[in-house]
């Protein structure tokens, strides 16, 4: 199985231990991954909030520069939010056409050509969907058992477009979970939103959706994710907030293909733990 | 307000209004947002008064500043209204007009965008730099300060002085200007 690969801006800085442990946890179950050259940022919500053409035309560079590579027709993103702005122009051009022009009008600055032959999934999409999970249960011969762990969905794998999971109550990542040997922890937060960009621009609104999840998984050994934003406001500000709340609302928060890393056998070094915020060592104390 | 003079205010406001021409004001966007008690108007209501063409309470209103884009509204909107392009749509009208509640938000979004036109992907201390620097406040960056810290700490961001960059996508952000203008 073979995909190209978008990692994205968060990818290469805040986030570089989704990259890494990402590619080690592909590699372990057989997926090849071919980058896509010369890649640029997908305008994340920054474009759409200051102009509506801007914000098609920075992700369709990508899917053009990827078009263009001739190669496998899945791109493979591991970040919601790049998932989505790519997702959005797969989607939008084949009923827009107006749009589809204007975007290579503007494209043709760099001689690029949007068709559309390409398509977009997201790294939770086929890890629960094109992966033999099979194999994931194989080598890891449930060494996570006795661990509850908490699926953090987010919103923008999840929606508008809801291609691979439930939007309002998924449970793709639960079988991913189990085959560790782990449960997945029950509640009802795994879809909401962790406030996104508020926790910058407007931080007593974006920390008060983190520490509503943050209480809601009390119980729970650990929190996954699969997007650096989520990632980072779950992680960033648990101290703060317990604070706040007069309660230890501390947890580790990992990615989801670090804790089924760990799973498989690789090193805490190996997925990159010591990049994480949150305070990982309870879990590894049990487990690692 | 003197700002619904302004053409292109009105011009997107109109786009906007016919994207939500059918709304029937059941208030489920209201009832499915996750920023509501950040509010000081519901999704409900704006929509009404876009559609009474009252746009000068919906500016004076900083509600749909704080939409995350969790795009909860869109999904469940009974009418298929796409209510968080909406929304975003409302904040490119904002960010236009430089409209003072805006102003963090916006700053923040062009100074992020600006290091994408020069560099292709974002740079995040340069980009943060200068949304500080654009903020005029020398209160604000002590906000951020912890975090920055842990992160440079952790190598995940280096420090970086404001560079020119190679342009990388200047030519696409120009183009991208004249269609629009």
């Amino acid at each position: 199985m073979k995909y190209l690969y978008y990692p994205g801006c968060s990818l290469e800085g805040t986030s570089l231990e989704y990259d890494i442990s990402t590619k080690i946890l592909l590699e372990a179950v057989d997926v090849q991954l071919e980058e896509i050259e010369d890649w640029t940022c997908c305008g994340a919500t920054a474009a759409e909030s200051q102009s509506h053409l801007l914000s098609y035309v920075l992700p369709a560079r990508n899917l053009a520069l990827a078009e263009k590579m001739n190669s496998e027709r899945q791109i493979l993103v591991p970040c919601s939010a790049c998932y989505l702005n790519l997702k959005k122009v797969e989607e939008v051009i084949k009923k827009d056409k107006d749009l589809l022009g204007k975007i290579n009008a503007v494209l043709a600055e760099e001689d690029l050509v949007l068709k559309g032959d390409v398509i977009v999934k997201h790294l939770l999409d086929v890890l629960s969907n094109d992966v033999d999970i099979e194999k994931i249960k194989e080598i890891s011969q449930n060494k996570m058992s006795g661990l509850v762990i908490a699926p953090y969905y987010g919103c923008q794998c999840l929606r508008p477009f809801t291609v691979f999971d439930d939007p309002e109550d998924p449970h793709s990542m639960d079988e991913l979970i189990r085959a560790t040997g782990a449960q997945p922890f029950e509640w009802d937060m795994g879809a909401q939103c962790c406030g996104a960009s508020n926790t910058s621009t407007k931080p007593e609104a974006g920390m008060a959706l983190v520490g509503r999840i943050l209480k809601s998984a009390k119980g729970a050994d650990a929190i996954l994710t699969v997007c650096p934003m989520c990632q980072m406001n779950l992680e960033s500000s648990q101290k703060k907030i317990s604070h706040k709340e007069g309660i230890d609302l501390e947890i580790p928060v990992l990615f989801l293909p670090q804790f089924l890393g760990l799973a498989m056998g690789k090193t805490q070094n190996d997925v990159r733990l010591d990049l994480n915020l949150s305070d990982t060592g309870k879990l590894i104390k049990a487990r690692v | 307000m003197g700002q619904a003079n302004n053409k292109g205010y009105l011009e997107q406001t109109e786009t906007i209004k016919t994207m939500i021409q059918t709304c029937i004001q059941c208030g489920t966007c209201t009832a499915s947002c996750p920023n509501i008690e950040f509010m000081d108007i519901t999704p409900r209501h704006m929509w009404r008064l876009l559609l009474m063409d009252h746009v000068d309470a919906l500016f004076l209103s900083k509600s749909f500043i704080m939409c995350s884009s969790c795009y909860y509204c869109t999904l469940r909107c009974p009418r298929g209204l796409e209510l968080t392009n909406a929304m975003s749509l409302l904040k490119q009208t904002a960010s236009k007009l430089k409209l003072k509640q805006f102003q963090r938000s916006s700053l923040f979004y062009k100074a992020f965008l600006d290091s994408v036109k020069k560099h292709g992907r974002v740079k995040e201390i340069e980009f943060m730099t200068h949304f500080f620097i654009s903020m005029k406040n020398p209160m604000i960056p002590f906000g951020f300060a912890p975090l920055g810290l842990k992160l440079m700490l952790k190598g995940k961001v280096r420090p970086e002085f404001p560079s020119g960059g190679s342009g990388k996508l200047t030519a696409l952000f120009k183009k991208v200007a004249e269609l629009e203008e």
